[in-house]
């Protein structure tokens, strides 16, 4: 009888510790990681491209008042609230084509304290990218921004974001073309020894 | 034969104590009293209906309680982005006005640690307030007692669903007190930095649904010029 107490509480402090080391060593969460693609810059910094294809990578256009607004059935607040500032949401790849984040894009051109143009771009594994834009693209098609926060990864960087609309389709036939994001990425200098 | 069934029943009650502990733990508690409470800042706050149907768009990877909304909006199944939430919602002020607009994206934290009572999310608000401006606000958030207070104790329930009272902070850093960190984009807020802290109050929730009838807050503390123009 001794010998089966003896037995149980071994069991009970087996459970007890394997329980508890399967819940601490278990990763709760385990997020997929694509491979980075970055390119040196000779001034500094890194680049990293983003792209988005249109319209697959679109999750939401929410204009007051526009009978496009995406997805079906959205119920947008009216112009009486938000003028005529445009959200956008989409899914933003790397230069593989591999889906490695989501991102938001807010535009208004009246609004009242001033227009604006700019990105969120998060990146699960990373962290978020906060953009604004300039109002006005280059007569090249391009529009220039710079960072304005980080968080995670990016929380100490500083830098410009380049946005382009591209033209052209890529095999596939419903393919309105794709947006670029060029983020050129410079961490601070460290201590000199 | 008996000392392994006996062995095998021992395991079995020590892991359920264990999970019980891990239930159980009251040092694990999250505070319902806001960090910022108490401020030289002013504070404004946002309230929103934090039942994903009540907004205007909300998607996952497609499979989790909480459906998609509306129906044909593209699910985040892609591995990059299967643990992630995007929610577009309505924001109003303290009186109920709607006043903007906020995107939030949430990711499953790998820093999630059961073991210390740590369900984590990394999450972003991205706000449009018409008037007024744009803000960014990065937060890690702790949904450990939104679980064991609500969600399990539903999964309890023999109808499959909770009501009853649930009102805590889910910000839990990367300030040190426990506050998301705010960045002004435009407008009035252009420039600025600040604080700020989101919760949640809950009444009910279901199994097949997800929450039911819940609300949630955004607290902002901003430096008094911005906050007061």
């Amino acid at each position: 009888m001794i010998g089966l107490f003896k037995t149980l509480l071994f069991g009970i402090f087996l459970g007890v510790i394997g329980a508890g080391a399967l819940v601490y060593f278990t990763p709760a969460v385990d997020l997929h990681r694509e491979r980075s693609l970055i390119d040196v810059q000779s001034n500094g910094g890194n680049l990293e491209v983003y792209r988005i294809n249109l319209p697959r990578d679109r999750l939401l256009v929410g204009l007051s008042g526009s009978v496009g607004s995406i997805p079906a059935g959205l119920d947008w607040p009216g112009e009486e609230l938000l003028g005529d500032m445009q959200a956008e949401l989409f899914k933003v790849r790397n230069r593989n084509n591999a889906v490695i984040g989501v991102a938001s894009r807010l535009a208004s051109s009246t609004e009242e304290t001033g227009p604006f143009i700019e990105w969120a771009l998060h990146f699960p594994a990373r962290g978020t990218i906060y953009a604004h834009m300039e109002l006005s693209p280059s007569v090249d098609g391009y529009r220039d921004g710079k960072l304005r926060s980080g968080t995670r990864d990016f929380q100490e960087l500083t830098g410009t974001v380049r946005e382009q609309f591209i033209a052209g389709d890529d095999g596939d036939e419903e393919s309105q073309g794709s947006i670029e994001l060029h983020a050129t990425l410079v961490a601070p200098l460290g201590d000199i020894e | 034969m008996k000392y392994l069934v006996t062995l095998i029943v021992g395991v079995l009650v020590g892991a359920s104590l264990f999970l019980a502990g891990l239930y159980y733990n009251p040092f694990v508690a999250q505070v319902s009293v806001s960090p910022i409470a108490v401020t030289d800042a002013r504070v404004m706050d946002l309230t929103f209906s934090a039942v994903p149907g009540d907004g205007l768009l909300y998607t996952n990877d497609g499979e989790s309680t909480v459906q998609p909304f509306p129906e044909r909006v593209g699910e985040l199944w892609e591995a990059s982005v299967v643990n992630s939430d995007v929610w577009v919602t309505q924001l109003q002020n303290s009186r109920g006005i709607p006043v903007g607009i906020g995107i939030k994206f949430s990711t499953r934290s790998e820093e999630t640690e059961l073991i210390r009572g740590k369900a984590l999310t990394n999450s972003i608000w991205h706000v449009y307030l018409p008037g007024r401006g744009t803000i960014l606000i990065d937060q890690t958030e702790n949904y450990w007692s939104y679980l064991r207070d609500v969600v399990i104790p539903a999964r309890w329930s023999s109808g499959d669903n909770w009501r009853g009272t649930y009102n805590r902070i889910t910000t839990a850093g990367p300030g040190s007190l426990g506050t998301g960190r705010l960045t002004g984009g435009n407008g009035q807020f252009a420039d600025l930095t600040g604080e700020s802290v989101e919760s949640l109050n809950a009444r009910a929730y279901s199994v097949q649904s997800g929450p039911v009838s819940m609300t949630g807050n955004l607290t902002m503390a901003l430096p008094v010029q911005a906050a007061s123009q």
